[in-house]
């Protein structure tokens, strides 16, 4: 019995497999995108994972060159037969075309033995290594360096975009002949020769990989994550209309069933054990789709995590049991939440209750209502998280309980909308279609809100994006405001170059940097020369008066808008820079794209107030004449890896940016697929339910092509008036986004921008959407025989 | 002092060539081979040969601390080529010191590497100085005849001064020393004659030092016959004044190649030829989770020696990169006296 009776269930989808279809794809696709997300995620946390044992877990005393260059070779011996245990280190960018590698160059004879070690006891592999023939890297690097003819080995302990050589080869590669760094292998150095009297350039620095990088990227990963769940949600709309249709239209079986003896215990259990298998289907199919995407996205993320936190990711995807499995629980999860409501039905309904088609729908336009009410609740919940709730998480809360509520209003909206507009038609047919619509409505509403929450996304996460971008290239005008940038070799090289700009230059601005905490945070301070460029073009968010004298005057400090938002300093308040040193903070700038704290001083206070002086190489330069002055500063004998001019740099910057919402926006485009794909999953089921309403039409002399005009237009009108009530929706997203969510992730506050033509995009795009979708039901009916449209009568009596 | 540790660390460095140099002809590599009826020439020969595959320097020292204790210690600089030349960093000679110091309850060793070329390591023959890093031998009269020894790690540290009392001996034909069936050869001389005096430091502190120690040098191209798996070397000091050293070198089949040097107080010695001497494993110690012989019989009939050597710290463990039991002995029998046992191919 129970095998004839699974057996009956599961027949219905062979009769309806465009049903099947739009079930298992919309399960699918929602755990796909959801899938995917968690894949980038757990990808990147991985590398993070590589990248903090490679650097041996964390701190590592190292001795680096008092003036920051790069360290003799001859050094190394002296240190070593005076019994100090030191290995040296090479490390630099090699750059050719667009590919680019991290390369460290190591020696292995007296390299510590860590989890970045390179493995060479055996197989002749030590000879290679030391004859550059053996080069140890990350999987995604050695396409590139294949491309050059290297050979390359992936090695798991080497963090993304790294190679390892031996540091002969590594000196070839950048072209080089200097140590970045000696690390200090044995720390114990009681009874040897004091360092300052063997080699008085070299200072002792216990070095700190750059910040916590996992802490750094979590609120971005935190985004995805969100980003994640919404399309989840969004591919429940589909999965709930799907399944709530499913039972609907099996109600006479039900009712067979039932009458021949099935209990409603065990019918509930099998449409529960249907429902399962549906989902382990759907599931499979999606992490499936979920690892595409994923692979297709990961490049991108990679990209946007290394511009934005120096944290290198792999481009490469494994296959990770963690979101395999936590993607066949949320698959469970969607799908059981979806077919809850339609079980319970089940279980307590009447033993012969009349199969009535239409009765699924008309139900749901009774619970409008009530579906109504809890949305203006959501939407108060909403405002009353924006109002008092603080901290990244509530951001997303109220993100997420003003799109639902706001999703759970729309069938209101629109049905309100719908009679506000009946006056204006004239007619009998287009008010009958007026009136088709407004019945039809119950059906669609779940497809229509998934197309809202995408559209609303859309317009939010674009306005949010475009609106950075105006900004920040407007940032990137004043604060690049010296054309060329350079950073000398050595302090010797310094000297020359700083003679050179200031003969040559318009104007020389020496850049001296230490990196120190501030208020607990990791941050750098910055000591700037008095100039009119920083007055002219440092673009201030808030300041006292003549912010740069008093900082000329080593009377204040400016600090950046991440510091000034994370704590609680206004103007006038006291900053410790270093201990001991306290300056009132007299200005705040925007600092868009560094995760740390920055505070900037008067240069010569910051000189004599750092004990042991401070790397004194890089400097940025006036000109008029950029191009001679970088072939001046190459024939000093800089090199030209080390000359960046303006344009180069701002390129970069925006190059970076564009990168980083490259993923947001592909992000966009498939949720605004589903969404399209549920009006097609939802008006296709409509279409073969609703054959008894357009019967009668059809008898009084509209024809098929007319009424499958009709179904077009509808659906047009439809997807025009999700829009409108996305529109405003999508703006107060993006108002959270800019105000909430990126001070909170970020640590800067933007203004927000709008761009009508963008909206008007949409617009058409969304009734493109919703046109194609209703293309394949449309057609269907333009081509329906009569002879079914005729049945109707016969049937209904 | 015969095959050693070197052999076995090279023959992992270049396995990939090692077929190449199975045969006695000059390498294609373009290494030099020790040629019999060569004459040494010194001071040149005190210091590094480049133009050789493998080379080192091998100290041993058996000590008596004003404790009345016995301690052993142990300095050895290799050196190993890829190609026969010199050169900065990109040199193609690299260098490996182990050191090592037993007492009767603990075992310390360290080790060190570099590669050739940048000065961290060498050795020079005129003055005599062979170092890497912080560690030296360094002549302080002439040649090897006054030497200071110098080691220091996390665990210990020594200095100390080595005079010869006797002459330098020149092992096998002239200092020609066959090492297989197959004719691989070495050059291979000994100053086996040092009175040593100075100090060493342990965990428990400093203590003053007297005793003697054995220097072994040698170099060759050519690594151990193919078959050969693991070698046990003896180098003892008795009362009487003789010395002798012998190894057997262990083959897979268990065939044994042995060889080695009698050595009377004056410095004249006699060869010992395969097979005229006979070593026995009669005990064993579980050292590092494996089964070492650290007490063994050795019987040389023609100079009517008969005795037990036994280990003074069974532990004696160099558990290093390439591991190895190397420790100071006491021999009882016939004869009555002290010296250092190596034994490879037992990790």
């Amino acid at each position: 019995m129970t095998k004839t009776a699974l057996f009956a269930l599961l027949s219905h989808w062979r009769s309806q497999p465009l049903q099947f279809a739009a079930l298992l794809l919309g399960l699918a696709a929602a755990t796909a995108l959801w899938t995917g997300v968690q894949a980038i995620n757990s990808e990147a946390r991985k590398s993070y994972d590589r990248a903090a044992q490679a650097l041996g877990q964390g701190t590592e005393v190292r001795l680096v060159s008092v003036d920051g260059g790069g360290i003799h070779r001859e050094t190394f011996a002296v240190l070593r037969r005076a019994g100090w245990q030191v290995s040296p280190v090479v490390e630099g960018t090699f750059q050719t075309g667009a590919f680019q590698v991290q390369v460290r160059g190591v020696d292995p004879f007296t390299l510590p033995p860590s989890a970045a070690s390179p493995d060479l006891l055996d197989q002749g592999r030590l000879a290679r290594f030391l004859d550059g023939e053996l080069i140890l890297t990350h999987a995604d690097v050695v396409p590139g360096l294949t491309a050059l003819g290297l050979s390359a080995e992936i090695v798991p302990n080497v963090p993304a975009g790294q190679a390892m050589m031996d540091i002969t080869a590594a000196w070839d590669v950048l072209e080089t002949s200097n140590f970045s760094y000696l690390i200090l292998t044995e720390t114990r150095t009681n009874g040897l020769p004091a360092l300052a009297d063997l080699v008085p350039q070299l200072e002792r620095i216990t070095h700190e990989p750059e910040g916590d990088i996992a802490q750094l990227t979590q609120s971005f990963h935190l985004n995805l994550t969100a980003f994640g769940l919404l399309s989840f949600a969004v591919g429940l709309f589909i999965v709930h209309a799907s399944i709530g249709l499913a039972f609907e239209q099996r109600r006479g079986m039900f009712r067979t069933l039932r009458a021949l003896g099935l209990s409603a215990g065990r019918l509930t259990a099998l449409l529960a054990v249907e429902t399962l298998l549906l989902a382990t289907l759907a599931g499979a199919l999606g992490i499936g789709l979920g690892y595409l995407i994923a692979t297709a996205l990961l490049p991108g993320v990679a990209a946007t995590l290394d511009g934005l936190y120096g944290a290198s990711v792999a481009g490469s995807l494994t296959l990770d049991p963690t979101w395999v499995a936590s993607g066949f629980v949320i698959t469970f999860a969607g799908a059981a939440a979806a077919s809850a409501q339609s079980l319970y039905r089940v279980a307590t309904l009447p033993i012969l209750a009349p199969a009535k088609p239409r009765a699924w729908a008309m139900a749901s336009s009774k619970a409008r209502p009530r579906q109504a009410v809890f949305g203006a609740l959501l939407m108060l919940v909403s405002l009353g998280i924006a109002a008092f709730g603080s901290g990244l998480v509530a951001g997303f809360l109220m993100l997420g309980a003003l799109l639902f509520g706001a999703a759970l209003l729309l069938p209101s909206a629109l049905n309100a909308t719908l009679r506000l507009l009946s006056p204006f038609v004239r007619g009998p047919v287009f008010e009958w279609a007026l009136a088709d619509t407004r019945q039809q409505l119950p059906g669609l509403s779940l497809a229509l809100m998934a197309l809202m929450l995408a559209l609303a996304t859309n317009i939010g996460v674009g306005t949010m994006v475009s609106s950075f971008r105006l900004t920040f290239t407007g940032w990137l005008d004043q604060r690049l405001a010296s054309e060329v940038y350079v950073t000398a070799e050595n302090s010797a090289q310094a000297q020359d170059v700083h003679r050179f700009l200031d003969d040559q230059a318009d104007a020389t601005l020496p850049i001296r940097a230490t990196s120190t905490p501030l208020m607990d945070q990791p941050g750098q301070i910055f000591g700037v020369v008095d100039h009119q460029t920083y007055r002219d073009g440092w673009p201030l968010l808030t300041s006292s008066n003549s912010p740069w004298e008093a900082v000329a005057q080593g009377s204040g400090v400016l600090i950046n808008e991440q510091l000034w938002r994370r704590t609680d300093l206004i103007l006038g308040a006291d900053l410790e820079l270093l201990p001991g040193w306290v300056l009132p903070v007299v200005g705040v700038y925007s600092d868009y794209g560094n995760p740390k704290a920055q505070a900037i001083v008067a240069q010569s206070d910051l000189l004599g107030r750092v004990q042991g002086g401070i790397s004194t190489l890089g400097y940025a330069a006036r000109t008029g004449r950029p191009s001679e002055l970088r072939d001046g500063l190459i024939t000093l004998g800089v090199p030209a890896g080390n000359i960046r001019n303006q344009a180069q740099v701002k390129a970069f910057s925006l190059n970076v940016f564009d990168r980083t919402f490259l993923v947001t926006g592909a992000l966009n485009l498939l949720t605004l697929g589903v969404a399209a794909f549920a009006i097609l999953a939802a008006l296709t089921t409509l279409a073969t339910m609703r054959l008894p309403q357009l019967a009668p039409v059809w008898a009084m002399g509209i024809t098929r092509a007319q009424l499958a005009r009709i179904e077009l237009l509808r659906s047009a009108l439809f997807a025009a008036l999700t829009f409108v009530f996305a529109l405003p929706l999508g703006l107060a997203l993006a108002y959270a986004l800019l105000a909430v969510v990126n001070v909170q992730a970020f640590g800067w506050r933007l203004p927000m921008h709008t761009f009508p033509l963008d909206w008007l995009r949409l617009l058409i795009l969304a009734i493109l959407a919703a046109l194609i979708a209703a293309s394949f039901p449309a057609l269907r009916l333009a081509r329906l025989a009569p002879s079914r449209l005729l049945k109707v009568f016969a049937d209904e009596r | 002092m015969s095959v050693r540790v070197l052999l076995f660390w090279l023959s992992m460095t270049i396995a990939a060539s090692a077929q190449s140099f199975a045969g006695l002809g000059e390498g294609a590599d373009g290494f030099a081979l020790p040629k019999r009826g060569t004459a040494f020439e010194f001071p040149r020969d005190y210091g590094a040969h480049p133009e050789y595959r493998i080379e080192w320097w091998y100290v041993t020292a058996n000590l008596t601390g004003t404790d009345g204790r016995e301690y052993g210690v142990q300095w050895t600089l290799f050196r190993s080529a890829r190609a026969p030349r010199i050169g900065g960093w990109r040199s193609p000679q690299t260098w490996m010191g182990h050191t090592a110091l037993t007492t009767p309850e603990a075992h310390f060793a360290a080790e060190r590497f570099a590669r050739g070329g940048i000065g961290q390591a060498g050795a020079a023959a005129d003055p005599f100085d062979a170092w890497i890093d912080d560690w030296s031998l360094t002549s302080q009269g002439s040649g090897y005849d006054g030497l200071r020894m110098k080691a220091r790690t996390a665990e210990f540290a020594f200095e100390l001064d080595l005079t010869a009392e006797g002459p330098m001996v020149f092992h096998g034909d002239n200092g020609f020393s066959v090492k297989s069936a197959e004719g691989q050869a070495s050059y291979y001389f000994s100053q086996p004659f040092y009175a040593v005096s100075g100090a060493i430091q342990t965990p428990n502190g400093q203590m003053d030092v007297t005793g003697h120690a054995w220097l072994d040098r040698e170099y060759s191209s050519q690594p151990l016959g193919r078959t050969q798996s693991g070698w046990d070397w003896f180098a003892l000091t008795f009362e009487s004044g003789h010395r002798l050293m012998t190894f057997a070198l262990r083959d897979s089949q268990n065939a044994a190649f042995s060889s080695g040097s009698w050595i009377s107080p004056d410095g004249t010695f006699t060869s010992i030829s395969d097979g005229s001497i006979t070593a026995t494993p009669l005990r064993t110690s579980t050292v590092n989770g494996r089964e070492v012989p650290t007490e063994w019989r050795l019987e040389y009939p023609a100079r009517s020696v008969d005795i037990t050597v036994s280990a003074i710290n069974p532990q004696a463990w160099n558990d290093l990169a390439f591991s190895y039991w190397e420790g100071p002995v006491r021999a009882t029998g016939t004869h009555i006296g002290k010296g250092y046992l190596e034994m490879t191919g037992y990790e």
